[in-house]
């Protein structure tokens, strides 16, 4: 098993990359990167138990399960908590897609997981060549409990979108973490959209491997009733004239629902001429939740194009339910306007116009509303 | 021939403070083809009157009643009122993230007339309708007042009057900020409706500029959350002159 040295440790950036789950102590909930996560509920998820391995239906070629120690899948990839590394470490098999050089690929690709347990290990890579394009859409409708990686490679001047979609029942509990790796003049879209669920985490991370890369990591997340949820992205700038854009946005309604979003951008010394934005917005429907939402900067160089953060938390406003009602239109019309309008910057970076309205309809179940459109 | 009918109409806003009283025995009678003036100083509750008749659910309505043609408009809903035929323009118009002005003027003509006007008739409707309000037509595809210049509120709650077509509107300081040629394309706007519809006006405004180009048949003196005078065009004029010092004055 080869290896790659890790990059300087900072405040922002993991201590640790190993595979050795042994590397990484059991998470107590004091350290601050568990400090908001229920611990105590996904305590099974430190170890490495007698789970079983997600695979997944598809009609694409690019797809292959392969097993996870097929000589393919990324070894520069190394998890960076104990979570991800048990995961790494406990699951036997892989989903691969794999999009060869120059090859562009019209129609998304989507990969529909499948399991055969109640508790499952997930290992997805997405390797695209250099001047490749795709869409992959990962959905998971099961409702199972997973912990997982995402693994994206992307090679030079390559461009991926990746859409994954978690819509499940309150007991579920999933823990995912994201790596993305952005080769030269590379772009990467990704797309996480939560709902439901009882546990949610989600440890997006994405670095640069040359310069020019640009990523945007885009997130809409929803919680209803006792449910928890959590989206903790890294972005790790380590080399010259990238991009980063963070925008994730997450409703809430009912006693006892608590979103957590926290967006830390490292900027190194050597990430000059970088531009980077990250945005968290979250809107209560009602009294009861609670959303958590701490954005963090660390520039380690002053010569950057751009960086900032804004983060907000909202009620939502009986004004604009006024406003339209009084011209005529039920409030429950109204309410559906407004959330799908508090999300539609978000989603309209869906190009497939099936995919989005169905990305809608789920939000829109999930909220209770029926349908008027 | 439509009427909305005020009578003794007291109202108050919860506060932090406690419990205020806003409107203080508000009687008055908007009919069809008339335009009634509402003049009245900064704070004496015209925004409050308006809203009260819309129905927002800041405010309690303590006493009195309101009605359109006899039915109890107290009793209805917010939407329910506008179904059946009230209009506020605002004077404050609310910012709708992520909903296009084409998106909300359909859903909003869908359920006043009670089912989807056709996609091209409606297309037509919209863009003519703009134009006359000189409203660029690239307003359609931005969101619900979000980032609007104030004037470019007011022609957007005007247009938002000339597509709903109801029997009676009110319309709150729909002249403040408007440059004079913004003015006179607003007059002309609410003017065009009121021919085509010989609906009912409840003008509210502060100034007497506007009454220059929407001739009001009725001016009421608003102080104190109550009408205190009521005349015809002539009262604005002396209000313009001498202003609402006479008033405070009987107030204390
Ligand atoms: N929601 C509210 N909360 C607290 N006070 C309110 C509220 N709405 C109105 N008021 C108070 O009631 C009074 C009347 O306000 P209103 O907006 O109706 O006046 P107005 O006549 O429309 O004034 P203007 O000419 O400035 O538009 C003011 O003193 C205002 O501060
Ligand atoms: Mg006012």
């Amino acid at each position: 098993m080869s290896s790659v040295a890790a990059p300087p440790a900072t405040d922002l950036a993991p201590r640790i990359y190993s595979r050795n789950v042994d590397d990484f102590a059991i998470p107590l909930g004091r350290e601050e990167e568990w400090r908001f996560t229920p611990i105590s509920k996904i305590k099974d998820f430190f170890d490495v138990q007698d789970w079983a391995s997600i695979g997944c239906e598809t009609g694409s070629p690019f797809v292959e399960i392969v097993s996870i120690d097929d000589p393919r899948l990324n070894d520069s990839w190394l998890p960076t908590d104990r979570a991800s590394a048990v995961a790494r470490e406990g699951a036997s098999q892989a989903v691969l897609v794999s999009i060869p050089t120059e090859t562009e690929v019209a129609e998304p690709i989507v990969l529909q997981l499948t399991s055969t347990m109640l508790n499952n290990y997930a290992h997805i890579e997405v390797q695209t060549g250099a001047f490749a394009r795709a869409q992959v859409v990962i959905v998971h409708d099961s409702n199972v409990n997973v912990s997982g990686s995402i693994v994206a490679q992307l090679g030079d001047q390559s461009q991926l979108t990746l859409l994954s979609v978690i819509d499940a029942e309150e007991p579920v509990r999933q823990h995912w973490h994201w790596a993305s790796q952005l080769g030269r003049d590379a772009e990467f879209l990704g797309l996480s959209v939560s709902l439901g669920g009882g546990i949610i985490r989600t440890v997006p991370h994405i670095t640069y491997t040359a310069p020019g890369g640009s990523a945007q990591m885009l997130g809409a997340f929803l919680l209803t009733g006792q449910q928890f949820q959590e989206h903790r992205i890294l972005v790790d700038h380590s080399e010259p004239n990238c991009t980063s854009n963070v925008v994730y946005k997450g409703a809430l309604s009912g006693e006892g629902a608590h979103s957590v979003w926290v967006g830390d951008v490292l900027v190194r010394r050597e990430a000059t001429g970088i531009e980077t934005y990250e945005l968290n917005r979250n809107l209560l429907l009602d009294e009861g939740p609670r959303a958590d939402s701490v954005p963090n900067l660390e520039l380690e160089t002053g010569d950057v194009l751009s960086a900032g953060h804004a983060s907000a938390t909202g009620r939502f406003d009986d004004e604009q339910l006024f406003y339209l009602q009084s011209r005529g239109i039920p409030e429950s019309v109204a309410r559906h306007l407004v959330v799908r309008g508090f999300f539609v910057d978000v989603l309209a970076k869906v190009n497939d116009e099936v995919l989005r309205n169905n990305l809608m309809k789920r939000i829109e179940a999930r909220l209770g509303m029926v349908d008027h459109a | 021939m439509s009427s909305l009918v005020i009578t003794d109409l007291h109202a108050s806003v919860i506060t932090d403070a406690g419990e205020s009283e806003i409107l203080r025995g508000v009687s008055l009678t908007v009919e069809s083809g008339t335009t009634n003036a509402i003049m009245g100083p900064n704070g004496s509750g015209k925004s409050t009157l308006a809203y009260v008749i819309a129905g927002h659910p800041k405010y309690t309505v303590t006493s009195g009643s309101i009605t359109l043609d006899g039915a109890d408009v107290l009793a209805m809903s917010v939407d329910e009122r506008a179904r059946a035929g009230l209009f506020l323009a605002m004077q404050y118009p609310v910012e709708i993230p992520g909903v296009s002005v084409s998106n909300f003027l359909r859903t909003s003509v869908t359920a006043l007339r009670g089912e989807a006007p056709k996609l091209r008739t409606w297309t037509k409707e919209m863009k003519d309708s703009m134009a006359d309000l000189q409203m660029d037509p690239s307003f359609a595809a931005r969101n619900v007042n979000e980032g609007f210049s104030g004037g470019e509120k007011k022609r957007h709650e005007i247009l938002q009057l000339g597509l709903m077509q109801p029997k009676i509107a009110v319309l709150d300081e729909t002249d403040s900020g408007l440059d004079v040629d913004a003015l006179k394309v607003v007059s002309e706007g609410v003017n065009r409706f009121k021919e085509a519809t010989d609906a009912g006006v409840l003008l509210i405004t502060h100034y007497t500029r506007i009454l220059r180009y929407i001739k009001p048949d009725v001016v009421h003196v608003f102080v104190d959350g109550r009408i205190v005078e009521t005349g015809g065009p002539e009262l604005a004029d002396s209000l313009e002159s001498e202003g609402y010092e006479r008033f405070a004055a009987a107030k204390a």
